[in-house]
């Protein structure tokens, strides 16, 4: 209870929790407010932002509304990373756990796949992922997640060695402890707090990485997503700029909600006496 | 007011009055309320308390060094007729390493890891005066020469890491006393050293202090350090000066109730009356090895330790057995393999007449309810996310207890061990160092184990809690008939409670008996010079033990 | 010697991992529907399956997996890597050909973005809690959100096409043929906004990994030392602070290296680079899965001779390195 005080207590993350909570809520409410097929041609192309009553963010070159695909385009940045940290956290979690608690050859076998991982540049495994299963959202949200694994797992890893030798974890192998109930009833629930934090940073870096591909083309083309949007506007970009922009900021306010969020969590769950 | 408590004609040092303030939401409102002593020149002054007594906020306070958010209150710092308290940045850094020089308990974090011993201690030259490059260089060599480094010339090219603790502290007191300062301030310089090597570093303190005529505040825990080297003595608590005067005085006949029970609590080295021991055999190890290797690339340039080198030794039925030594001894190793958290390279382990070392891992989980381990870090050993009662019945549940019943016995143990069962229900951090090791008792006393191994129990408590906890074990012992091994680097807490002790050093046994002879009449060179090393030795050696 | 040594042998693990990505992108594109033979066909305009069988047997496509792998393996030891069908040349011509703008563009950006993310998180650690400090780190807050691509197009907005300072793509003006210091700054000219764009998202990462690092350090009892010496608080930070906090930062050059090279790509592609990132783009979309796999491989080989010269300079930085076996 008194991680949520330490929460409110801080301008900054309180921030980032209302602006998340505003982006849900035009997710969701994504439906209501634009019941309209956001991708369907809705006016004249390319209408200034705050020029018409009927389009408040004006179209794109193709006559779309640009503020109904900024509303439905909320749901797919957030499915996208949301899912695909979830993909990560549990990938990572499992390997980085294992390696941590068992050592010997199960780390060093689990750490080379873990480096393979993170020897190639994520974005460059992600183009040959999408080359290979092709562009669909599913696909797109496994490849996100594949690609962004090995941080969680190096930071359970480090967690779970430096919890492995504590002296509680020593005390219950004494008392007759099974791996498992090691593992999980004793390492895990301390373990878990530092990579739950660092989720929002995957988060930050799935939308990011989502976006890029939409951006270049290479994701699902017949949904509305702000990636998308601004690889459209680069088209117009010499007069009508505002195609771009506006997803872009969308993005760029999602993002460093996330962050900040994630920065609140932080300091929340660990209060140092002097702050950050 | 006219004169200030404890005030000493001719003082170099001078503090009136002084009170510091802790930020909100510390759990104390100041961390000095009102303190006043002097330091006289030609002396060792010590400061005695223990954690939470303000003794080293009074220390980072004469420097100026206090932390962020803590600050000086009101009072008076009297140095050579000026007031530190209220003198300003660009002044103190004049004074400090000049005038005022400090040295800190743990040199390993002390000392920058990547510069050079020499550089560092150069740093203080270049500082304060404008001598070349060359003759900083050798007034460095001379420095180090002066505190009996070996090796002078290495030791100023070698970084931190490369030098042992004593070393280190070595190099620490000559930076310190490269100007000559006038007042040394010594925060618990020799805390985090081995019992051999702290008296070596008191020893040069003192040889230091007598030579250059330098006043010394000495700031520690242990009354043992106080009977060695202190001229006179100030005892504090909760930031406030309970009692103070000469040593002799202070030592022999204390004023305060405090400082008796500081005092007291300071085990002594007079071992109890011996009691019979049972003649069966009850945990027997022999020739038990264990080799570490690190590093080394397909087998070649790996380092080898011999951290348990064929080490045999017997704990007689109802007995408690002492294993002392310093760090690197191998006792914690030899603990560990005991317990079989390590697995023992060779030799054999036998419990209760039956084969040990050699269960397989099904079968060990099984049998583990007959050893169990009490832990030194009260902190690390518990797991923060579990009730007390859950911690404690965790055990039980494991071999089969059905859970409620679990529960029930385990509230009955924390009444055992003397806590309040209806505590059970909290979490660990709310409760003291003390009272999270008789958790740990509690835990490690519900499988009813046959022999307990104590690692350090008491190591990590405070003075007075350790009289308090030992006490509990020699209770526990009598009522529960239980067979202990318990492993130190304290003599005095060995010749209190263990009946039979073992002497351990560099992996190997150097001495065993009982634990009268061994300290009364010590064979091995090793065991004479542990003895020796004791701080206030003679101090110790004139008191009474524990009742048993 | 001794740190040469260690480098070289953290150097010679790291071809398990090398011959690891290799074997499993390789296996990876196995999957894709189609291969080089029918991206050909599909440049040709059309073709029978004879011409496809008689193409597939010319470039060891019907051969099995594992043979073909081998093949892979074999030729790639003698640096061959393979032909590129788009483009018509080998692929190593290829990827030599596009390297250095990559090159040149990752070591401006990592130029870039450690000096100033050194310089500001100093500044930062130094105000901690003062508006510097909170101004410092929103901005890196807001870097570190921004998307890259996004970034880019907008600097071109403002930059080329409203200010028309800065040109809004290429490697270098084609049009006039220049020599020596005017075609580098020709060049320089063309990579300013690609460097701010590329190193906008790491100045953000350094300059908080530089304030923390050095927040903790302050902290650390040798500070406190230095203080009692009688050291101003200048000397501290630059003789004992600087160095020990920058260590963390050496390190993540190793780390972010694969991201930069990553970001290089959709930067490369917002600029009109004629960079390796954009070719492994334009490899994706024409399924020169060859190219790609060269480009899979020349990337690692990246990664890794970056992370050996961050290993020695680490271990030049740190004595206490060189003691570890």
């Amino acid at each position: 209870m008194d991680a949520i005080k330490r929460y409110v207590r801080s301008p900054a993350a309180v921030l980032g929790l209302v602006l998340l909570l505003g982006i849900i809520a035009m997710a969701i409410s994504a439906g209501h407010v634009y019941p309209r097929d956001p991708l369907a041609l809705a006016g004249r192309p390319l209408i200034w932002p705050f020029s018409n009553p009927r389009f408040l963010l004006g179209t794109d070159n193709s006559g779309r509304d640009i503020a109904a695909q900024i509303f439905y385009g909320a749901r797919i940045s957030l499915l996208i990373g949301g899912a695909a940290t979830l993909i990560a956290i549990a990938i990572g979690i499992l390997v980085g756990a294992l390696a941590g608690f068992y050592g010997g050859w199960v780390d060093t076998v689990l750490m080379r796949i873990t480096e393979a991982f993170q020897t190639l540049p994520n974005f460059v495994l992600l183009l040959v992922l999408v080359a290979v299963f092709g562009s669909t959202l599913t696909t797109v949200t496994i490849a996100v997640g594949v690609v962004s694994w090995p941080a969680p797992a190096r930071l359970t890893r480090a967690e779970f060695l430096s919890l492995r030798n504590r002296e509680f974890v020593q005390a219950g192998r004494t008392l007759g402890m099974k791996d498992a109930q090691l593992i999980l009833g004793e390492i895990l629930p301390n373990a878990l707090p530092p990579v739950i934090v660092y989720a929002s940073v995957v988060m930050a870096v799935a939308i990011l990485l989502e976006s890029a591909l939409a951006f270049l083309r290479l994701s699902d083309p017949n949904v509305a997503s702000w990636g998308n949007l601004i690889g459209l506007g680069r088209d117009v970009l010499r007069v009508q700029w505002y195609v771009s922009a506006i997803p872009g900021i969308a993005i760029l306010v999602t993002v460093l909600a996330v962050s900040l969020v994630g920065q609140g969590l932080n300091d929340a769950l660990n209060p140092r006496l002097r702050g950050r | 007011m006219t004169a200030s408590p404890g005030a000493v004609p001719d003082a170099v040092l001078s503090i009136e009055g002084l009170s510091v303030r802790l930020p909100a939401g510390a759990d104390r409102d100041r961390a000095l309320a009102d303190v006043s002593l002097s330091l006289a020149a030609n002396e060792i002054l010590c400061v005695v308390g223990e954690s939470g007594s303000g003794k080293s906020i009074m220390a980072n306070a004469i420097m100026r060094l206090l932390p962020d958010r803590v600050t000086i209150d009101s009072g008076r710092v009297m140095f050579e007729g000026r007031d530190l308290a209220a003198a300003s940045p660009a002044e103190m850094r004049k004074l400090r390493g000049a005038s005022i020089a400090m040295i800190f308990q743990e040199p390993m974090t002390a000392l920058n890891p990547l510069r050079t011993i020499g550089d560092q201690i150069g740093e203080m030259l270049s500082v304060h005066t404008h001598l070349a490059r060359g003759e900083i260089n050798a007034r460095v060599q001379a420095l180090l020469a002066d505190v009996h480094i070996p090796d002078p010339e290495r030791a100023a090219k070698a970084y931190p890491h490369e030098l042992s603790g004593g070393q280190r502290q070595r190099a620490m007191i000559a930076m310190a006393l490269a100007l000559d300062p006038k007042v040394l301030i010594a925060d618990e310089p020799t805390t985090a050293l081995d019992v051999t090597t702290q008296a070596q570093i008191l020893k040069l303190i003192r040889e230091l202090q007598q030579r250059r005529k330098t006043a010394v505040l000495f700031i520690t825990h242990d009354f043992g350090v106080v009977a060695e080297i202190a001229d006179r003595v100030v005892v504090m608590q909760h930031g406030v000066v309970v009692e103070q005067g000469p040593a002799q005085s202070i030592l022999a006949d204390p004023q305060h109730a405090y400082t008796r029970q500081l005092i007291a609590a300071v085990p002594p080295l007079t071992a109890p009356p011996p009691r019979a021991l049972s003649d069966e055999i009850i945990l027997d190890l022999s020739n038990v090895s264990k080799t570490y290797r690190s590093g080394g690339f397909l087998g070649r340039g790996a380092r080898v330790t011999a951290a348990v080198k064929n080490v045999s030794l017997v704990l007689p039925r109802g007995a408690t057995l002492g294993i002392v030594g310093e760090s690197g001894s191998g006792k914690s190793t030899l603990a560990r393999c005991i317990v079989r958290l390590i697995d023992p390279d060779s030799g054999s382990i036998l419990l209760q007449g039956r084969d040990w070392a050699g269960l397989r891992r099904a079968e060990l989980r099984r049998e583990t309810r007959h050893i169990q381990m009490v832990f030194q870090d009260p902190f690390a050993s518990l797991n923060p996310r579990r009730k007390a009662a859950d911690l404690v019945a965790q055990g039980p549940i494991i071999h089969g207890t059905p859970r409620a019943q679990a529960l029930a016995d385990a509230r009955d143990l924390f009444a055992l061990v003397g806590l309040d069962p209806s505590a059970a229900d909290r979490f660990p951090h709310e409760f003291s160092g003390g009272q999270r090791q008789r958790i740990g008792l509690a835990r490690a006393l519900a499988l009813k184990p046959a022999v307990l191994i104590a690692d350090e129990p008491v190591s990590a408590l405070d003075v007075s809690v350790q009289a308090q906890v030992l006490k509990l074990l020699v209770d526990l012992r009598e009522r529960l008939g239980l067979s202990i091994i318990f492993i130190t680097h304290d003599l005095r807490v060995a010749a209190q409670i263990c009946d039979r002790v073992v002497v351990m050093k560099d992996g190997m046994v150097v001495e065993h008996g009982a634990t009268a002879d061994v300290f009364g009449n010590p064979w091995h060179s090793y065991t004479k010079a542990l003895l020796n090393s004791i701080p206030g030795g003679h101090f110790a050696r004139g008191r009474e033990g524990i009742p048993s | 010697m001794r740190i040469l040594s260690l480098a070289g042998r953290r150097l010679a693990a790291s071809i398990p991992t090398l011959v690891l990505i290799l074997i499993g992108v390789f296996l990876l594109l196995q999957f894709a529907p189609g291969d080089t033979v029918d991206a050909m066909m599909a440049q040709m305009g059309g073709g029978d399956a004879a011409t496809a069988r008689e193409l597939r047997r010319f470039y060891g496509l019907d051969l099995s997996v594992p043979a073909q792998l081998g093949n892979y393996l074999w030729r790639l030891i003698r640096l061959d890597l393979g032909f590129s069908s788009i483009y018509g040349k080998p692929v190593a011509t290829v990827i030599l050909e596009r390297l250095p703008p990559t090159i040149l563009l990752m070591t401006a950006s990592l130029s870039f973005a450690f000096f100033f993310g050194l310089v500001f998180g100093v500044i930062a650690a130094r105000q901690f809690n003062k508006w510097p400090d909170t101004l410092i780190s929103t901005l890196g807050l807001i870097f570190y959100a921004t998307p890259s691509f996004w970034f880019g197009l907008m600097a071109i907005v403002v930059f080329s096409i409203y200010l028309q300072w800065l040109p809004a793509g290429g490697f270098e003006d084609i049009g006039a043929v220049q020599s020596g210091v005017f075609r580098i700054l020709d060049i320089a000219r063309h990579l300013i906004l690609p460097t701010l764009t590329l190193g906008l998202i790491f100045l953000a990462i350094y300059l908080r990994i530089m304030r923390a690092s050095m927040l903790e350090v302050l902290n650390l009892d040798f500070v406190r030392t230095a203080r009692a010496k009688g050291l101003d608080e200048t000397r501290v930070v630059t003789r004992h602070v600087l160095r020990n906090a920058m260590l963390p930062m050496v390190t993540l050059i190793g780390l972010q290296a694969g991201t930069m090279l990553g970001g290089s790509v959709v930067v490369e592609s917002v600029f009109s680079l004629p960079g390796l990132g954009r070719l492994a783009y334009e490899s994706v979309i024409q399924r020169d899965l060859n190219t790609l796999l060269g480009i899979v491989f020349v990337s690692a080989l990246l990664v890794i001779v970056v992370n050996f010269i961050v290993d020695l300079l680490y271990a030049r930085l740190d004595p206490r390195i060189s003691m570890e076996g």
